[in-house]
């Protein structure tokens, strides 16, 4: 990795403006967890690297305004450490927590994640279905955006020239919500997912499904935000004709590749598998989350 | 090799007095290795020393038009640049130093390309500079010019008549008539016995199947790694990871056309192998960089370059037909074997014939193998070279007959099993075996009976490796305080250092702490033939012990002459010359050692030998399996590996041994596999997609070791390296067939291909 | 080619200076720059635990960590595992096991495993299995290394009590 720069800039205006200096090959590094790998095997040009763990903002997890905040270089380690979040928030948890081995998780950042744009990302799914929104700073200041739009295709992201995410937030929760995330590996832990399933949602009094979002990964460009899987939860208690419909609405929206890690057919039914799975998890905790 | 044994065996010792062999000290090397001191092949520097790395091909198959290095030679801090130009062009000769015989001249070319570059990622230049980053910048500098050339990586497609030649010199050997067109079919082979049509005639029961495996890497976890330095006077020194420095060496000689005198190779500590290092690759091409320069070069693989361009094991088409008599009788065996060797002639399928039915007493088979090259990486031996190919093959349709014909799957193998006096598929007769014992130590063990719950199977298969002996030396020498130091040329690999110390201690009667192994270079001890075959705590153990025994002679006639007494008074118990008469008094090893000058001086003693007589190993496993059923994802819930082992000299290393084969084996049935894509270059030459078995992937592995002497080996001793890593692929197979109620054929058992099977119905 | 970059941290409790490429990696820096070879690189994409570190506490792959990035930390390898010449009870558990056998993998499965007793000083076996799925070990078949790590554990334990 010859002809690197780097810089480790403590104020997100400085490394905005860095970043847009350095130009196409500028990238900022959070975990670095595949930044590195991709440098080192010539998947990305050398350029100029600047460190985001410096600045403050950047690091850690706050809790604002009945959210959270989550630092863009929080290593996914800390978020498992982080009991009210793990209790909000346990399937965003685990999937970030997904990602690599027990030393990438001293590492690997959620918006490191988001960023790398893989259609395949353990924590997206997750996100997209708590609706999380990111902070996004750049050289004309700061932005908002959901975290469903950043990715838009495999290694492209919306992020303009100067651009990154410093923040990842996490709406408020109301009582008897709950969500979960399940991947589908040849291993038990250490592959890419070959499909992704998100689901969160919330229930009445009486257990009834008032809102759910569920999020698939690796079976289209990007993350996908299946509205007609959640409709079919809202109203039902996740009961069986519920799940079934579940499990079609996800499999219909799918629209995947054939690849070294899995085919078309194969993601397309393990999708409604796993869609259905992570509902009922996602249904046990919201009945047991008051 | 020779068939002479130039010392007769000592008979095994009587099992009750032993006092180290079979005990479980820690290792000598162990203190090394848990603190990070030990030093592998790339944790050498030397002053001066610069970085070597290797320019490789993008393509398959293509004709190398011109090689332009003048660029790369002209950047500041580039020393030295080669090509096969630098190389001798060797002429074709079989040669015999690694786990089999090589052909020099494609040794040669598997190192550097000559005409054409055969595979993605064969080397066709290579610089050293004084950076990495400017070797970085060098190789990207070289211009290669190609002519690009139709390719193929299938094993059956490049035996098609219309498959692209690799070799236009390649005609198939062992045919009845020499072919008139080269073909990519390198050899066939035969071994066959009895009247196969009359047996299927006779047969109540046939069973069939065609059964296929992917390229699979050794997946040593460190990359090979070197040092060379090529001496103004032309003497070379080499450091490398490897499994036989005397490989090391031969090899380079050939290839480079030095003289063995010329090399001295030290062995640095090995980061695994099996098999995979048995051959060379950087070792050549170092030297060759260091003789341009008069630098010492350093040469470190990339992980990605491990992959691409050393040696998997072949990718195969098995198929197997089985006749049985309704009593369980198997009377008719036909196995067709298609071994891909990769880029050059020389898969495993000899060994995976001679295998391949040599658990089983059939009176009428027929076994015919074919090695086919194919545009994909030489292959390397990988443990027991060939035997889990046809074993998954064999396995999976025995497995079948047991179900068809409604018996139990070892009573099938039990019926079926050889013992002492048969004559074996692959030749000889079977003398000391241990199978019967160790498929009985399986059908007894707990894990057998044990319940199944829902969507769970249970697999059994065996296997068989010859396990070899081999040329060794080994020299025992006694220090002034009477603690030894034990020499051996071999590699210490899994745990060789303290099973021979253990047995040099054993003869020495010595604490085993008072014996200190070391592994010398080339120059320091005479040949061993490497690391490999499972032969080292046989071979170079044998040696070891027959050197030790030498020394307590002399110790013998040294106490003799201090007690003034006839050398037949003496006896050496327990570490002590003890005289028959009772009057004098006995002296210890410390004592004799400290009289060495009074009794004619140094004391020690070195042997060579070609050991024969390795008793072959047989194994049997049994491993349930739990099959998800929507996702087709198989976990392993309980393993238990069996196997006659002979003697086990060091327990806790032979267990090792067996649950290390077995973690091999179960990776390879269910995930490992090199994949390429279109163009033919592999798509996942990394861990991240090149999947083998992680912690969490595996239960304990209960490994039950049977010991059923082998008369020929001082303890008893058989290898035990090789033969756990045969049944796997079948017992997995097997145990996901009983949890589906299906036969799957194609390994890796990947969660797609079982949840499609399923939904086959 | 870019400017070196002078850093300093802190391993294994000492204070070390070294200049480094921009691009270089922690491990590159520990091996090549700090003579600490302990740590080994067995695929440099964080694939396989050979150069696992602490940093700042956490357990990292240095081969995914930048060199530079070290500025100010404080790093723990292998080589500052044992007390002196007193081996850390992992260690010696190590040996008495068998858990290793060729012994590349083992310095990172150490460090690995210690970071999980750390933190999790009584896990369960399916707990030291998931935590240590980071950490190929390609010869034993990782029974004798959990049954290492299990009995270290509870070792440590006894100490502690």
């Amino acid at each position: 990795m010859s002809h690197v720069e780097f810089i480790a800039p403590t104020k997100p205006e400085q490394a905005a403006a860095a970043l847009l200096a350095g130009g196409a090959h500028a990238r900022p590094l959070s975990g670095g967890t595949d930044l590195l790998v991709q440098l080192r095997s010539g998947r990305l040009p050398p350029g100029l690297i600047v460190d985001l763990k410096r600045i403050p903002e950047a690091i850690g997890i706050r809790q604002e305004g009945g959210g959270f905040v989550i630092g863009a270089a929080t290593p996914g380690a800390a978020l498992s450490e982080h009991r009210a979040l793990g209790l909000a928030w346990p399937g965003v948890v685990e999937a970030a927590n997904l990602i690599g081995s027990t030393q990438v998780q001293g590492r690997a950042s959620m918006a490191g994640n988001l960023c790398n744009a893989s259609p395949a990302a353990d924590s997206v799914p997750a996100l997209v279905a708590a609706r999380a929104t990111c902070v996004i700073v750049g050289p004309g200041g700061r932005r908002t955006a959901p975290v469903g739009s950043i990715a838009i295709g495999p290694g492209r992201t919306s992020l303009a020239p100067g651009e990154f995410v410093l923040e990842i937030h996490l709406p408020p929760r109301p009582a008897r919500s709950g969500d979960a995330y399940l991947r589908l590996i040849p291993r038990t832990e250490m592959d890419i997912a070959v499909v992704g399933a998100g689901v969160n949602l919330t229930l009445d009094g009486d257990g009834v499904v008032t809102e759910a979002h569920v999020a698939l990964g690796a079976v289209a460009p990007t993350v996908l935000l299946v509205a007609d899987a959640g409709a079919a939860l809202i109203g039902t208690k996740a009961d069986e004709a519920a799940l079934a419909a579940l499990d079609a609405a996800a499999r219909a929206a799918c629209n995947p590749i054939s690849d070294k890690r899995g085919t078309i057919e194969y993601r397309t039914k393990i999708a409604g598998v796993l869609a259905r799975r992570a509902a009922t998890i996602a249904y046990g905790r919201a009945e047991k989350r008051a | 090799m020779s068939d002479v044994l130039e010392r007769p065996a000592a008979a095994p010792l009587d099992d009750g007095q032993l006092k180290v062999v079979g005990t479980r000290p820690v290792r000598p090397d162990g203190a090394e290795k848990v603190t990070g001191k030990a030093m592998y092949g790339a944790d050498l520097a030397l002053p001066g020393q610069l970085v070597g790395k290797i320019k490789r091909s993008p393509h398959p198959h293509a004709r190398i038009v011109s090689i332009d290095t003048r660029r790369a030679r002209a950047l500041p801090g580039v020393k030295a640049v080669v090509t096969a130009a630098d190389f001798p062009d060797l002429a074709s000769e079989e040669y015999e130093a690694g786990e089999s015989a090589s052909n020099l001249r494609d040794l040669s070319l598997n190192v550097m390309a000559r005409d054409k570059a055969l595979y993605d990622g064969h080397a066709v230049a290579a610089v050293a500079a004084t950076s990495s980053a400017i070797a970085d910048e060098a190789l990207e500098l070289i211009t290669v010019e190609y002519e690009v050339l139709p390719h193929v990586t299938d094993v059956e497609a490049s035996m098609a008549s219309d498959a692209p030649v690799l070799h236009a010199h390649l005609f198939t050997q062992g045919l009845a008539e020499k072919p008139s067109a080269p073909s990519n079919i390198a050899k066939r082979n035969e071994i066959k016995r009895g009247d196969l049509e009359a047996g299927f005639a006779e047969a109540d029961v046939v069973v069939e199947g065609r059964y296929t495996t992917a390229a699979v890497h050794q997946g040593y976890i460190e990359p090979h790694a070197c040092v060379a330095s090529f001496g103004a006077d032309g003497q070379c020194q080499v450091w490398s990871s490897s499994q036989g420095q005397f490989m090391i060496r031969t090899y380079c000689a050939k290839i480079l056309a030095l003289e063995s005198s010329d090399i001295r190779v030290t062995p640095a500590e090995i980061g695994g192998g099996f098999g995979g290092k048995t051959t060379v690759y950087l070792e050549p091409v170092a030297l060759a960089l260091s003789r341009q320069c008069g630098h010492p070069v350093k040469m470190v693989m990339t992980r990605d370059e491990v992959f691409r361009a050393t040696g998997p094991t072949s990718g195969a088409v098995v198929e197997v037909k089985l006749g049985a008599k309704s009593d369980g009788t198997l009377i008719a065996a036909d196995v067709v074997l298609k071994y891909q060797a990769g880029a050059f002639p020389g898969s495993p399928v000899g060994a995976g014939s001679m295998t391949a039915l040599a658990c089983y007493d059939i009176p009428n088979f027929s076994i015919v193998g074919y090695d086919v090259v194919t545009n994909t990486p030489k292959v390397a031996a990988y443990r027991a070279p060939g035997a889990p190919i046809s074993a998954f093959g064999v396995e999976s349709a025995v497995d079948d007959m047991a179900l068809k014909l409604g018996m139990d799957p070892i009573a099938l193998r039990e019926k079926n099993a050889v013992r002492d006096g048969v004559k074996a598929s692959y030749g000889p007769t079977y003398r000391n075996i241990g199978y019967v014992e160790t498929l009985e130590a399986i059908k007894t063990h707990p894990h057998y009976a044990a319940p199944l719950g829902p969507n769970q199977g249970r697999g059994v298969a065996v296997g068989f490796w010859f396990n070899v002996g081999g040329e060794s030396t080994a020299a025992v020498n006694l220090n002034e305080d009477g603690t030894a130091v034990v020499i051996s040329g071999n590699p210490d690999i899994g745990g060789s250092r303290a099973s021979m110390a253990m047995m040099a201690a054993e003869v020495l009667g010595l604490p085993v702490e008072k014996v200190r192994p070391i592994v010398a270079d080339t120059a320091s001890i005479g040949f061993s033939m490497l690391t490999g075959g499972s032969r080292t705590t046989f071979a170079t153990g044998m040696a070891v012990t027959q050197a030790a025994q030498k020394v307590v002679e002399d110790l013998k006639r040294r106490a003799a002459m201090l007690m003034d007494v006839a050398v037949d008074e003496v006896e050496f118990v327990n570490g002590a010359a003890v005289c028959r008469d009772p009057a004098k008094a006995s002296l210890t090893v410390a004592e004799l050692a400290a009289k060495a000058a009074q009794t004619g001086g140094p004391i020690g003693a070195q042997v060579s030998l070609n050991a024969q007589g390795a008793g072959p190993g047989f194994g049997v496993h049994v491993c349930d399996v739990e099959v998800d059923p929507e996702t087709g994802h198989v976990t392993v819930l309980r393993y238990t590996a069996a196997q006659d082992v002979g003697k086990a000299i060091h327990p806790s290393y032979v267990e090792g041994q067996v649950q290390g084969g077995v973690a091999q084996g179960v990776g390879w049935a269910l995930n490992e596999e090199y994949i390429f894509d279109r163009s033919g270059r592999m798509e996942n030459p990394g861990f991240l997609d090149y999947r083998v078995p992680v912690a969490s992937d595996l239960p304990m592995i209960d490994a039950v070791l049977v010991e059923v002497a082998n008369p020929r080996h001082p303890f008893g001793a058989k290898g035990v390296g090789e033969v756990p890593i045969v049944p796997p692929l079948a017992a997995v197979a097997n145990a996901v067939r009983g949890a589906i109620g299906r036969r799957l054929t194609d390994l890796p058992l990947s969660p797609p291909k079982i949840r499609a099977a399923i939904d086959a119905g | 080619m870019s400017k070196r970059q002078h850093i300093s941290a802190v391993v294994n409790g000492d204070p070390v200076d070294f200049l480094t490429d921009p691009g270089a990696t922690l491990l590159d820096a520990l091996r090549d720059d700090l003579g600490l070879t302990g740590s080994k690189e067995g695929c440099g994409s964080g694939d396989c635990g050979a150069c696992s570190v602490i940093l700042d506490g956490r357990l990292v792959c240095s081969c995914l960590v930048l060199a530079v990035e070290a500025e100010g930390r404080r790093v723990e390898t292998i080589e500052g595992m044992a007390d002196g010449s007193k081996l850390h009870p992992l260690q010696q558990k190590f040996l008495e096991h068998a858990a290793l056998q060729c012994g590349f993998c083992t310095p990172g499965l150490l460090v690995a495993a210690k970071a999980l007793l750390d933190v999790n000083p009584d896990p369960t076996e399916s707990e030291a299995r998931y935590w240590l799925a980071g950490n190929l070990c390609r010869c034993t078949g990782y029974d004798k290394v959990i049954r290492a790590v299990m009995d270290a554990a509870a070792e440590l334990r006894q100490v502690r009590v």
